[in-house]
């Protein structure tokens, strides 16, 4: 069970719902993730075209969350500002804060996430920022009493996987709300390292939109995330120099 | 009256006088869609009592995909 703020969910895949081949494959991948969060971002209507379709209006908001996201804001007043916008639809009280500091790597900009969080705990909301792997600020986004810390593990639609282990093992560690890996995944194998590492969600968008199969791949996230939670509940064994025997040294049967 | 959408100047009929009205001339008021005046997000109850002038600053935006 995923707990967020006041909200419970059974899945820890957060789902993006951006750049899919179309509605129809977007709509089953969303379906077979069986992700209860998803994220949108806010952008101007095309006024001109009022029966242009939009995916939003496609889905049973009864079964999703929606995770708005401030990503286009580049400080903390304009975060603040697309928050409130996406909220004021009453569809959602929940946003991710996505301050971009660096347009090549699409970094976050630590000293404008840390202010837009501050300023939307202030004004209620339920606030899941995005943020580097950076240990110390995560510690001091979690003071502020944001909701879930979300932290990259490669830059956003870069498909490296997790490029820092250690760091976000140092987060999780010290973490006392959510982590949920956001952004580079690339493969499930990525996302169940994630989530054996001790995430309690990942978040991920391009690694399933872009697949070769969307809906194949949204599958197979959502069963490597599971396996990857099962794994960590479990407890691996630890890594040893030598090998030890499976089999018993006793009994054996000689001729 | 001319107003300020989305960036773009655009005249709207005389009749046109509130955001319901607005909303209502470009065919979007049962769209999920949010409305900003000169910087101030007006709420979907008062969407009937807020008028409009001449050179006001409209914007109307929705949700899209994105991660």
């Amino acid at each position: 069970m995923l707990k967020i703020g006041p909200y419970e969910f059974q899945s820890r895949l957060l789902l993006g719902t951006g750049k899919y081949p179309n509605f129809d494959i977007q709509r089953k991948a969303v379906e077979v993730s069986e992700a209860e969060i998803l994220t949108f971002a806010v952008r101007r209507m095309n006024i001109f075209e009022p029966n242009q379709p939009n995916f939003l209006e496609q889905l049973d908001l009864t079964k999703y969350k929606l995770l708005p996201n401030t990503a286009g804001a580049k400080t903390a007043e304009e975060a603040v500002r697309i928050a409130k916008l996406a909220k004021a639809s009453g569809l959602c009280d929940m946003v991710k804060v996505e301050v971009i500091g660096c347009d090549k790597t699409l970094l976050p900009d630590p000293v404008e996430t840390l202010k837009a969080t501050e300023m939307l705990l202030a004004e209620g909301f339920i606030v899941l920022p995005y943020t580097s792997d950076d240990v110390v600020l995560a510690k001091r986004l979690q003071e502020l009493g944001c909701h879930a810390i979300m932290p990259g593990a490669s830059p956003i639609g870069s498909g490296q996987g997790i490029i820092n282990p250690l760091n976000l093992s140092f987060i999780i560690e010290q973490a006392t709300v959510p982590v949920i890996v956001d952004a580079g995944v690339g493969s499930p194998a990525d996302a169940a390292l994630a989530m054996e590492l001790g995430a309690d969600g990942v978040l991920l968008n391009t690694a399933v939109a872009q697949a070769a199969d969307p809906v194949k791949m949204a599958k197979a996230m959502s069963l490597a995330i599971e396996a990857g939670r099962l794994g960590y509940e479990a407890g691996r064994i630890p890594k040893k120099r030598y090998a030890t025997a499976s089999s018993p040294m006793e009994g054996m049967s000689v001729v | 009256m001319e107003l300020i959408i989305n960036g773009e100047v655009i005249r709207v009929p005389e009749h046109v006088q509130t955001v319901d009205g607005l909303l209502a001339h470009f065919q979007l008021n049962h769209k999920i869609a949010i409305v900003e005046l000169n910087g101030n997000i007006i709420q979907k109850q008062e969407y009937q009592a807020t008028a409009l002038c001449n050179g006001d600053r409209v914007e109307i935006v929705h949700f899209v995909g994105g991660g």
